[in-house]
């Protein structure tokens, strides 16, 4: 049985020739990476497009490199290629952490890092991690190529700053300092396929300097500056700690629904800053820490 | 119509597919193979793996066309000649009952027990992480793969 809606199929073998059909489709068309999200929207007849275009045979686009002091994620690389990347795990530890969180070793290995950011939902895992390492992401069209940083990308639930006639095509980071670490915590029900209650990305260096993010807990991923602005600065202390996560209800806003309530979601909000921060402490120490263990292990 | 050819269980299989169908419906209605079976139909369940190019994926969410010129092995493919290690540990474990979650999961131990022949019990959860059996309760499937992993069998 096909799914209910049909569509045609395009597996171009250029990039050339993907921005060729964008530009001849537009909204009618849809990029085809992982499709763990996209497949799924076709089948609960949320998206109808006239045409996919399949762009895992594009060879630049399924790599990790680095140039120079950045490091760039093709859009085609899976999360499983993430976990795998040696770079990725002594680098971008929190970026590491949360692709350990998405989803399910099956899902992972077809799921990628561009189509996590283009899906857009309030709890995607990926993007604390992308806003504390303070991400570009490339949209490239017959018109040209544009650079987003990843603070400007998101603009309401499923909504970005992508156009239909633009192929996200990488994202790139800047390879963060030596004297920095950061730690993603992700609060689900159970392990496998479940979606953030609530994520925190937490990053820190020797001088103080901090960096915050979260997911599933406002309309948008986003930096906490208010909280940033707090601690930066400041060595942590317990007081300090306390204070930070007295501000957390005023840096979220989170909503009610069928993972948990609002008043859970602050709850438990403060309780990951508080043990994120001394988790990211030890690890800029040179300790192993593992995220899972700190909000009950596994199931 | 397009005609595709997937690398099947070691032997090459064409047929013609709508862009529309998925692998799972591909495989189990054109092709055959029962074993991936149709549960949630949305990645949740696990049931529908197969491995794709030696990794293990959930064939709900991938397009037949996506396969054209891949490698696809599903539990018929391993037990062609005879069943698994794996395979005979689930079965003196009483690892499973209605049978509909084993064939993903048998799957999915596979490809970490390639990667890893000696799992912890920490890293057989993550690796199926995903994949729901709700006869078990889960107890017997880690024993046959414990099992496995430190070489009893």
């Amino acid at each position: 049985m096909a799914l209910a809606h049909d569509f045609d199929y395009a597996r171009p073998q250029s990039m050339a020739e993907v921005l060729d059909l964008l530009n001849t489709h537009r909204d009618k068309a849809k990029i085809l990476a992982g499709g763990t999200d996209l497949i799924v929207s076709i089948k609960e007849a949320m998206m109808a497009p006239e045409l996919l275009i399949d762009i895992k045979e594009i060879p630049d686009l399924g790599q990790i490199h680095r140039e120079g002091e950045q490091i760039v994620i093709g859009a085609g690389v899976t999360f499983t290629q993430l976990l795998e990347d040696p770079l990725i795990k002594s680098h971008f530890p929190m970026l590491w952490d949360a692709a350990a969180t998405v989803a399910s070793t099956g899902i992972r290995n077809r799921a990628t890092l561009a189509g996590n950011i283009c899906s857009a939902v309030p709890s995607l895992d990926s993007a604390p991690a992308l806003l504390c390492y303070e991400a570009t992401v490339h949209c490239e069209s017959k018109s040209g190529l544009r650079q987003i940083p990843i603070h400007e990308w998101f603009l309401a639930p499923r909504k970005t700053l992508l156009q239909p006639d633009e192929l996200l095509s990488k994202i790139e980071m800047p390879i963060p300092p030596r004297n920095s670490t950061g730690i993603y915590l992700k609060l689900g029900r159970y392990n496998g396929e479940d979606l953030a209650q609530a994520g925190w990305g937490i990053w820190l260096d020797t001088e103080n300097h901090y960096r915050i993010a979260h997911c599933a807990l406002a309309p948008i991923p986003k930096r906490a500056p208010e909280i940033e602005a707090l601690l930066n600065g400041n060595a942590l202390s317990d007081a300090l700690i306390e204070r930070a996560a007295a501000l957390v209800e005023s840096a979220i806003k989170p909503i009610t629904d069928i993972r948990s309530s609002r008043e859970y979601r602050v709850h438990i909000s403060r309780v990951m800053l508080k043990r994120g921060l001394l988790a990211a402490r030890a690890r800029l120490q040179g300790e192993e820490v593992e995220p899972k263990a700190l909000l009950g292990g596994f199931a | 119509m397009k005609e595709i050819s997937i690398n099947l269980n070691f032997e090459i299989r064409s047929v013609w597919v709508e862009s529309s169908e998925t692998l799972l419906d591909v495989l189990r209605d054109k092709l055959g193979v029962k074993s991936p079976k149709c549960g949630c139909e949305r990645g949740d369940c696990g049931a529908c793996t197969v491995l794709l190019d030696g990794k293990p994926v959930r064939s709900c969410l991938i397009l037949a066309v996506e396969a054209d010129k891949h490698d696809i092995i599903t539990v018929e493919g391993l037990s062609a000649d005879k069943l698994s290690a794996l395979q005979e540990a689930f079965i003196q474990y009483n690892s499973f009952q209605c049978g509909f979650c084993a064939p993903g999961i048998i799957l999915a131990v596979t490809e970490l027990l390639q990667k890893n022949p000696h799992p912890s019990l920490l890293e057989i959860k993550e690796s199926i992480a995903g994949h729901l059996c709700r006869c078990t309760g889960y107890t017997p499937i880690f024993d046959a793969i414990l099992a496995i992993s430190k070489g009893d069998k």
